[in-house]
This record gives structure tokens, sequence and C-alpha cells, in this order.
């Protein structure tokens, strides 16, 4: 019998929003409990800056130039290398329950596997694998889907409308009447994609995600090993979590982030220091992705706003955090306590109010880059709890698996297991991460390649509708946390500029061929 | 309005692929997700109804169906769709060799990548039906 894994992942979630990581908002003991007692990665980086291509980073173990998955809406290809498949093959029972998001959700044809499983009534479907082989879904031989909400053919939204009908429409409504991403707000001061939702807590996708995990684990025999990835929707918008939770925090006790600026001329000089899309964006001059409502400005962004969807993501923080608790206080029922690994992260971050934009899009900075990342080794494993401060990312998820599970990585990994503490970082060269977007939306492009160190964060410009190319962004991480003083064309770092910008270059991973079409809007 | 290309150089004779390009009825066979399809003589003119595998269905005016210039377009109406035409062109590049270009326009824009996000796809389909050596090139 082997160590166990429990992977936890949720979606859009800030590395400042857990307590361990100085959060003063949401109240978070379960995961700082684990981080206590494991390994707390002070700068975990996303390989890609959306769901899709980050999703698939964690499941290859690859950067999204290799695996394919350039922006939302580009599929993950079936045969696509999986994690999970090998732990399969290794003998570990494998599920995934919450949201996966390999594959897109806006199906009306119904294409996608994901879409169209739940339909089936089966709990996993057999696809040839990235071997050639025969084997349950990307390695998974027990799948529950969930996202958002509670509209389209993923099994939560099946599962409310079968249970509880009248609930179906509690949920904020993702998309307008043009299918377009949401701008409308119906909570307390109009922010973009918040709503007080009448749905009672225990129906609400968080305790479903929870709960089917439970239910799942239940059925293993006691000396399975097992691999869950247990994919939290939340704290990803919409902000609508149970109104009965709202008592929890009172929205207008929260204080501005650091990163917000309320005086308008101070937020601009900083917008205007940044390359052009940035301010384009931020005066609804520029949509360049589907990531954020196409008729919201966030020029219109008010103080009480940010308060407010601040409140909202803090209270789902919290949901998650307590329906974690349940799912561990199950594993230890079960007499696993001391074998499971315990993996909690998310896909990439939220802005959150930073320079005055909320959302995500091509902007590599904290807001989206820093990552929460938690480790609580087995406690058979006798690691020792600690702090990495060296960056590590989401494309070491995968050969960390392997390694907790005594199997060798994936040939085809481009990562490597993450160090237990920065001495076992130095001794192996852990010392940066890679980062890219890529978009292109109705004659809209834009490619950023990123590189993170320790000291310093670079991001080079491709040539694209509002870049030449010559663009780029250099903060270093200490003296300026924020983000808020671009040093690329800052003549005294020119040298550290020029030879970020030369490694950048030099360790850019292999590019997938052909490249996959964009073939949905998410 | 938006607007989706999918191209798809195809090594077979443009006859052969536009005899199941201009096969109205035949859209099930090569296009994702579309599981069965009718023709109806409507006052509007000849539509195709096709049912998709989500068990939506969508009705697609026919609006050119032209075997010398071999040009395919239809107009999907109703649902959230305020504008549509699919576009299907077969280019004759040589004996056995042509391009096939399939567009999308549509409003909303979204609707555009919906929908003309599967071309690609129903492209490298077409190219298997017709008994392309390789299955065609991008």
């Amino acid at each position: 019998m082997g160590r166990k894994i429990l992977f936890v992942t949720t979606d859009q979630q800030r590395y400042d929003t857990l307590g361990c990581n100085g959060g003063t908002v949401a109240r978070t003991p379960v995961v700082d409990a684990l981080a206590a007692e494991g390994i707390r990665y002070e700068r975990a980086v996303p390989q890609s800056v959306v769901c899709m291509p980050s999703r698939s980073t964690m499941l290859t173990g690859q950067h999204q130039a290799t695996h394919g998955v350039w922006m939302n809406g580009v599929p993950l290809p079936t045969d696509a290398p999986s994690v999970a498949t090998l732990l399969h093959r290794a003998g570990y029972r494998t599920a995934l329950i919450g949201k996966a998001h390999f594959e897109p959700f806006l199906d009306p044809l119904g294409r996608f596997t994901e879409n169209r499983l739940s339909a089936s009534g089966a709990p996993t479907t057999e696809t040839t694998q990235y071997d050639g082989l025969p084997g349950p879904h990307r390695g998974f031989e027990h799948l529950q889907f969930a996202t958002h909400g509670a509209t389209g053919w993923l099994h939560y939204a099946q599962w409310l409308g079968a249970n509880h009908p009248h609930h179906v429409r509690d949920y904020y409504q993702v998309l307008d009447g043009d299918l377009e991403v949401n701008a409308a707000g119906f909570g307390d001061t109009g922010a973009p994609q918040v709503k007080h939702n009448p749905i009672p807590t225990e129906w609400y996708h968080t305790d479903w995600v929870a709960r089917r995990t439970i239910d799942w684990l239940d059925g293993l025999d006691a000396d399975d090993d097992w691999f869950c990835w247990m994919s939290f929707p939340d704290p990803h918008h919409p902000w609508d979590p149970p109104e009965s939770e709202l008592h929890r925090i009172d929205w207008r006790d929260v204080p501005l982030p650091d990163g917000y600026r309320s005086d308008v001329a101070e937020r601009e000089r900083i917008l205007d220091s940044k390359p052009r899309h940035w301010r384009l964006w931020y005066d609804g001059a520029l949509v360049s992705n589907y990531e954020a409502p196409t008729h919201w400005v966030p020029a219109t962004l008010t103080d009480d706003q940010v308060r407010e969807i601040n409140a909202m993501n803090a209270i789902e923080c919290e949901l998650i955090d307590e329906a974690l608790g349940r799912v561990l206080s199950a594993i230890d029922h079960r007499g696993w306590g001391d074998d499971v690994d315990v993996v909690f992260t998310t896909d990439h971050g939220e802005l959150q109010g930073d320079f005055g934009l909320m959302f995500k899009g091509p902007y590599h900075v904290d807001g989206l880059m820093r990552l929460p990342l938690v480790w609580r080794p087995a406690r058979s494993s006798a690691i020792d709890p600690a702090e990495v401060t060296r960056p590590v990312g989401l494309v070491d998820l995968a050969p960390t698996f392997c390694d907790i599970a005594g199997l060798p990585s994936g040939d085809w990994m481009q990562g490597r297991r993450l160090p237990t503490d920065d001495v076992d970082a130095d001794q192996r060269g852990v010392e940066s991460q890679l980062t890219a977007w890529d978009s292109e939306l109705f004659g809209v492009g834009v490619y950023l390649r990123t590189l993170t160190l320790e000291d310093w964060v670079c991001t080079a410009y491709l040539p694209g509708t509002v870049h030449d190319g010559t663009e780029g962004e250099l903060y270093h991480l200490a003296d300026d946390p924020l983000q808020q003083v671009n040093r690329w064309d800052d003549p005294s770092v020119c040298a550290v500029r020029d030879d970020l910008v030369a490694q950048l270059w030099d360790t850019q991973p292999p590019e997938r061929h052909p490249r996959i079409d964009l073939q949905a809007p998410v | 309005m938006a607007t989706i290309r999918r191209e798809l150089r195809i090594d077979r004779p443009a006859s052969d692929v536009w005899a199941v390009v201009g096969d109205v009825g035949s859209i099930h066979r090569w296009f994702p997700g579309i599981v069965a399809c009718e023709l109806l003589d409507t006052d509007a003119g000849p539509v195709r109804r096709v049912e998709l595998a989500t068990g939506l269905q969508l009705d697609e005016l026919i609006v050119t169906n032209d075997p010398i210039a071999r040009r395919f377009q239809y107009s999907i109406s109703g649902g959230v769709f305020r504008h549509h035409l699919g576009t299907v062109d077969v280019i004759d590049l040589g004996e056995d060799d042509c391009l096939v270009v399939y567009g999308t326009d549509a409003t909303p824009d979204v609707m555009a990548l919906v929908i003309g996000g599967a071309t690609g796809q129903a492209l490298s389909n077409l190219a298997d039906l017709v008994g392309a050596p390789t299955g065609g090139s991008t």
C-alpha cells in the first residue's frame, strides 16, 4: 500500500486569500493547518493565467506550447499525456470531481466528452491514451463534473435540475443574451458578476463537489491507493455564494486591496507605464479575450464594488475551506490520515481590484501569477514542514504526483517534482518559471512570454494587434511587490532586462504541431 | 458581426469534394455534432433542419447551392442568432487538388465561434470522407 493523493484545486484564487499567506478577509483554518504541517510555496506560478491551458498543464506536466491548449476554447486532445493515466496504470484508483475544463463548455453541438458524459450515466468512457492503448478518459475511472452555476450539460447542473429544479435559476447567469460574459450586477453596489444567491448552502456546487468526493472515497477498499482530483469551481466569478452565508463578511468592512488605487489619476498613471493594452482595456477601448465581460468598462469600477467583490470572494473561499475540512475528516475516518498527501492550489489568480481592474487577461502580474500552493506530505513520508521561496510552477505538479507514488516521471513531462525546501530547490537548480499568453479573438491578437525568478519578473511581447514586439514589463519583486513600476525602459537595469529576455527565449518549450484551432469561446 | 474562417487543402478533385458539399442532405456525415438532417420546403425557401448531438435543432435556410462556382451558403435562423451566413467554397487547384474554405459570419459575435469553431474539424472529416490520402492539410 502506497501514499494516496488528494489534489485540491480551486479556480481563480489569489495567493493573498489564504490566512497562511497573510490574508485577513477570509478565514481559512483548514488550509492554514495543512500549510503549518507541510510545505507552503511563496511563489507558485501558473504556466497560463486562464483555465483550460493551466488545467491542461496540471494534467500533462507540459507547458501550453507543448500540450497545445493555447487559450480557453482550445480543447486538449483526448490522447494527450495524462498523469492520471500513468497513476491508473500503476494501480491507483483515479477520480476527478468538480471542474475539469480540458474541453470547451460552450458546446451546443455536443462535441466534447466532458459535456456528453453526464447524459450517458457512465462514470467514465474509454478512449485511446497517449501511448496508443485504451483506458478511461484521461486516466480517470470516475468523473463528476461541475462548473460555475447550474446551466449546461455537466453532472452538477443535471443533478440540481433533476432534484431541485426551482433552484436552477438562483445562480447568476454567467452569460448575457448575446452569450457574452455578463456585465450585470445584482448585489448592493452594482458590481459585475455579483448576485445574492438564494440557493441553500448544501445544494451549492462547493458542497456538492465535497459530498461527491466523500461518496467516491467511501466506495474504495481500505487498501486501495488512490488519486482524487477535487476541483472546486469557486472563487471564480460569478460571485454568487449562498445568501445565507453573506453574514460572514460585511463588505463595508473589507479594506481596499494594496494594489488598488482610489485616486484615479494615480491609477491611470500606473496603467500608462505599462504596455498600451492595459489602458485600452481599462478605458473600454479594447477587448482582447473572452474572460471578462465585454460590455463592462473597468474605469467605472468603484471602491465599494471592489469591497463587495472581495467580500463575496472571501465567503466563497471560506466555504471551500470548510468543505475541504469535511473531506479530510472523512479521510481520517477511513484510517488513511497518515498516508494521504494533500496538494492545494488553483489554476490562476484574479486581479480583484489591482490597478483598478477585475477578472483576468493578458496581465502577467501577481494578482494572476502568484498562486496559493500548499503541499501537506503524507505524515508517513516524514517530510519536514517548510516554506519554499524559490519559484515553482503548476508544471511541477504532475512529476510531484509521480514521485509521491514512487513512479518515474513521464518522459513527456517538462516540470520537476516540487522542492521540499529551499535547500532542495537550490541543489536541483529550481530558480525560474515560464508563463505564456496567446489570444486571438475576432481579429485581436495578444501574445506574451514571461520569465519569473525569485527577484524579477520579465515579460516580453510578441507582435500583435496593439503591440509591435518591442514592448515589455520588468518588475523587481522585492522593491516593487505590487508591480507598479515598470522598469523595462529603465537604463539602470537594461543589462538585467537583456539577460532575462535572452534567458526567456533560450528556454521556450517545444511547440506542438499542427496548432490546434480555437473551437469555442470558452 | 464576427467572422471565422477555416480552410483545408484536400488532395482530391474539386468535383469529388463538391459532390459531398453540394449534397446538402449529407451534412451529418461530416459536420461534427450533427447527428441527422432533413430537407424541408418552406415559404422562405429550402431549409435544412439539423439535429445536434445535444438534442437541439437548427433550421438552416439554403441561400446558395451553385455547382458551377462550387459555393454553398446557408443561414441559421432563430434562437440567439440575429444574423448568420455559412459559406463553403471548393476551389479547384488541379487534377487531384482543391482548397476548401469554410466561412462563418454571425451576430452575436460569440455565435460565429460557437458554430464556426467546429468547421475545422468538419473540413478534416470531409477530407476523410472523400478519401484524401493524408486527410488534408491546412
